[in-house]
């Protein structure tokens, strides 16, 4: 067996194996904590934290993607029930790797406990007795210097200046001929923060777990889209997608609006995104209002809730009239951005037109700058910006599917059971017929079935809203642990000895040792700096 | 104007790697004129030319990423090439700036390797023209999380070389009987604890003496005619530092890193606050900044753990790196996730 350095407090375990024949079952406890809290056990479970975390970056996680997973399952459709069972899809989630960190950090509070109690004491005890031999401190002095003991030791004391906890003794000794003989000794320590900044970081890294794990529980995250001029209400009705930890109680949502005044962009030349804006109108709880602003990176606060601005697009402003020439629909329809052009994808869904018997439905693309060829077909967006907006719809009536309690897509037209209109082209062929307009434009349907005005281009956002009060606590134990961090690995820690003999007539003989606790570049600078301070040396002998 | 900018630019960051092939070669000329044995004292005028070019091409890097910056209009550290110029400069720079209290021109020829080898990858490789971000990148965050980020990169990799030439030495150091664990390798004699109770302390003489005499025998291998001495690679080792120094200096550097990256990722936890509305979710990138740093932890761990031979945690310092290079290249290239935006 190696020798061991034990950290201060903390016994390894290695002579903890249980005794004795029968250790019993308590025995065989004892042993199994001594190994789990022990620094050899600690150090395997990090390892093993860093390999378990490894397969989330790998495969694709539900909790980041869903989408992804699904591919990945329809990539591989033989491996992916096996890597489901492994809880590949939900490493974070998973029993594995659960265990793992759980295991680190019962061993971590079974580590920092004992050892907190241990460094409360030393922090109210006294430096310890001056050693009987320096001969094994490789850091250590003896010179002669011409005062006194008891100056020389208070000069030392003051070298050593408050931040050394300093205690001054005497040493008696009985020679053989049975003469007592006195000597003065200084013992100082410095740096307890090294270890109260070590115990910090740990006790703080548990901190950050818990609130994370309070966090969880009582969060809550929901996604909704706000067209402009239109309003958000905070309530269960307002999100698109929702979801909520545990102890979260619905009634809890604080009752705020705001209202989508204006959305604007900034993009480069060649199209790239460079700024984005929502302004609203915030109508906090207690029924002030105030003008906001949510940016990326900048998200708008109400009461405890943030709001994200993490998409935009534009929602074409429809009409659509149906063969009465009622009008069956009118609103704006957000259509999803597919490309850095806004090239977008929507659908309109008429369910009221003609009193639903024969129901209208439409599918096409918006192009924000619309592009075409010479002969006269689109091309597709050559800008983000609405310049020369354009809208291409096919048109569709029958059954649009919405009564049969499945849920539906609202971005996707379930054309089953719908026939695609069609027209005639100037040859007088038969053709799928198309909706192609610009704002303001109203195309009349073939065969008498309506019309479709294209009233406006309103933008939207798409919006992340979260409560979780667990993030500034989260701040708060990370603030801490690095604070403890750096004082653990940067505030030195000292202790110095001095014994100072009476050398006759009125001379010292001072034999000085230093040592610290782990790398200590500067250490013999240190105690030459300290005695120094006691004057020139007669005699010197390292 | 900014393309100019952009060019100039580009330009500096040439001139630097002429400079460090220059430094490179320098030191490499005096690394094998130590190896050679010419002459221990003779000035060793290669390694002067060495460290000046270094300084050199320092300052023509330094001044590339200014230059890049006031192309782009914006902090120069927002996709990989800007990040790879960053870390190799704070690398060098770390280099020099040791080198100015203590001599370390032995590493030399490593770190103008590692900044001849990033440079390249970064112009043929990483390069993008000099321009503005996208609004999730728009954010003072940026500034603060992203330099950090290449600090430690820097910090760690200067780090690594000394773990490089600590085991060269060790495993040349290494005569016949090895059988000394030297678990101590942390710090000499003066690692051992400051224990609480005296009594303690003396029951610790002899262990203390023995580990005394541990460096000092190694010393004398070092130093001594081992036969070992008469080859060029034996020669070479023995101008080295002991591995027990080496191993002080990368656990220093480690150290620093260390503190770095923990603020690397406590800074982009909370960007990611602002800007995905969540400090941490698992992003492939998120995974193995936390797989980096845990590794590192552990190394720190295994510094002070009982039995633990100092060649053994410079390969967990080691392993850390790879994951420091790994968590840049790698995943920024092959992995999807909120970070790609980052772009080559
Ligand atoms: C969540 C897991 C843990 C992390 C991230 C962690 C991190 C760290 C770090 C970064 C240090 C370096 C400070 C220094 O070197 O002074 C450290 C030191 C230390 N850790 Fe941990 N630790 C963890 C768990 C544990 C556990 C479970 C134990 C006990 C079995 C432990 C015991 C120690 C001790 C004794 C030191 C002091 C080393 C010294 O003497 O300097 N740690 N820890």
């Amino acid at each position: 067996m190696s020798r061991t350095y034990a950290p201060e407090g903390l016994k390894d375990a290695e002579a903890a194996t249980p005794r004795g024949p029968h250790p019993g079952p308590f025995g065989w406890l004892r042993w199994i904590w001594r190994q789990l809290t022990s620094m050899r056990v600690a150090l395997l479970l990090l390892l093993l934290l860093a390999v378990v975390a490894l397969p989330g970056s790998f495969f694709p996680q539900r909790s980041v993607d869903a989408q992804r997973v699904v591919q990945y399952y329809a990539d591989h459709p033989s491996s992916a029930p096996w890597l489901e069972r492994l809880g590949i899809f939900d490493v974070y989630a998973s029993p594995w790797f659960s265990a793992v960190y759980l295991l680190l950090f019962l061993s971590l509070i079974g580590c920092i406990v004992p050892r907190t109690r241990v460094h409360l004491r030393a922090l109210r005890a006294q430096p310890t007795r001056v050693p009987r031999s320096f001969s094994r401190f490789p850091v250590r002095n003896e010179l002669t210097v011409a005062a006194p003991p008891k100056q020389v030791r208070d000069t030392l004391m003051a070298a050593l200046g408050r931040r050394y906890r300093r205690r001054a003794a005497v040493e008696r000794r009985t020679t053989a001929s049975g003469a007592t003989s006195e000597t003065l000794t200084v013992s100082a320590e410095r740096g307890y923060g090294r270890e109260s900044g070590n115990l910090l970081f740990h006790l703080a890294l548990v901190g950050l777990l818990t609130v994370t794990a309070w966090g969880q529980l009582v969060h809550y995250r929901g996604q909704a889209l706000v067209i402009e001029g239109d309003s958000f209400v905070n309530s269960a009705l307002g999100y698109d997608s929702f979801d909520s930890g545990a102890w979260f109680a619905e009634d809890s949502l604080e009752p705020f609006r705001f209202r989508l005044d204006s959305f604007e962009s900034v993009f480069t030349d060649d199209a790239q995104a460079r700024d984005f804006t929502a302004n609203v109108t915030v109508s906090d709880p207690d029924g002030s209002e105030r003008a906001d602003t949510i940016r990326v990176n900048y998200p708008l606060a109400v009461g405890e809730v943030n709001v994200y601005l993490v998409g935009n697009g534009y929602a074409p402003d429809l009409t659509v009239r149906d063969a009465s020439g009622q009008i069956a629909f009118s609103g704006p329809v957000p259509f999803l951005p597919t490309d850095n052009v806004y090239t977008s994808n929507g659908v309109v869904m008429v369910p009221d037109a003609n009193g639903g018997e024969s129901q209208l439905g439409f599918k096409g693309t918006l192009l924000p700058t619309a592009v075409m060829s010479s002969q006269g077909r689109f091309l597709g967006s050559a800008y983000p910006q609405p310049i020369d907006p354009v809208i291409v719809l096919d048109a569709y009536v029958g059954d649009l599917g919405l009564d049969d309690g499945v849920p539906q897509n609202l971005y996707v037209l379930d054309t089953e059971r719908m026939t695609l209109l069609t027209g005639t082209d100037d040859a007088g062929r038969s053709e799928p017929f198309q909706v192609i307009m610009r704002p303001g434009e109203e195309v009349e349907l073939p065969d008498g079935q309506g019309s479709i005005t294209f009233n406006a281009l309103p933008r939207f956002v798409a919006l992340d809203l979260r409560r979780d009060p667990s993030v500034p606590w989260m701040g708060l134990f990370a603030a801490l642990a690095f604070a403890g961090l750096i004082g653990s690995l940067f505030l030195p820690r000292r202790r110095v000895w001095a014994r100072l003999a009476d050398g006759g007539d009125g001379t010292t003989v001072v034999t000085a040792a230093a040592l610290a606790r782990g790398d200590d570049p500067v250490l013999r600078r240190e105690l030459e700096r300290l005695l120094d301070a006691l004057g020139p040396r007669t005699k010197e002998d390292r | 104007m900014n393309d100019q900018m952009g060019d100039l630019s580009t330009a500096l960051v040439y001139a630097a790697m002429a400079a460090y092939m220059v430094a490179m070669v320098a030191f490499a000329v005096d690394v094998s004129a130590l190896g050679t044995g010419t002459g221990r004292d003779r000035p060793r005028r290669a390694a002067g030319i060495a460290v000046a070019t270094t300084w050199l091409g320092a300052g023509l890097h330094l001044v590339g990423i200014v230059t890049r910056g006031l192309a782009a209009g914006r902090a120069p550290w927002a996709n990989m090439y800007e990040f790879t110029l960053m870390f190799t400069f704070f690398a060098v720079a770390i280099f020099l700036g040791i080198q100015t209290s203590r001599d370390v021109r032995y590493v030399g020829v490593l770190v103008t390797l590692l900044a001849l080898l990033g440079l390249g990858l970064a112009v043929s490789v990483l390069f993008v023209r000099a321009d503005g971000v996208q609004p999730a990148l728009n954010s003072y965050w940026l500034l603060i999380h992203v330099s950090v980020a290449t600090l430690s990169t820097g910090v760690l990799s200067i780090s690594a070389m000394f773990s490089v030439l600590q085991l060269l030495k060790a495993r040349h150091a290494r005569v016949p009987q090895r059988s000394d664990p030297v678990a101590v390798g942390a710090g000499g004699a003066s690692a051992e604890l400051v224990d609480d109770r005296a009594e303690v302390l003396d029951d610790r003489a002899e262990v203390l003496d023995d580990r005394a005499r541990v460096p000092a025998e190694r010393a004398a291998r070092d130093v001594g005619a081992s036969p070992e001495q008469e080859t060029f690679v034996g020669r070479l080792m023995a101008s080295l530092p002991s591995s027990e120094n080496l191993e002080r200096l990368a656990y220093r550097l480690n150290a620093i890193g260390f503190v770095t990256w923990t603020f690397t990722l406590v800074a982009g936890a909370i960007w990611a606050e602002h800007a995905w509305g969540r400090p941490w979710g698992w992003d492939p990138k998120e995974t193995w900044t936390f797989v980096v740093w845990v590794i590192y932890a552990a190394y720190l761990h295994a510094r002070v753990t009982a039995g633990w031979a100092a060649e053994r945690f410079a390969y967990f310092a080691l392993v850390g790196f790879v994951a420091v290079l790994a968590n840049f290249y790698v995943v920024n290239v092959f992995f999807s996730g909120k970070h790609s935006y980052a772009g080559i």
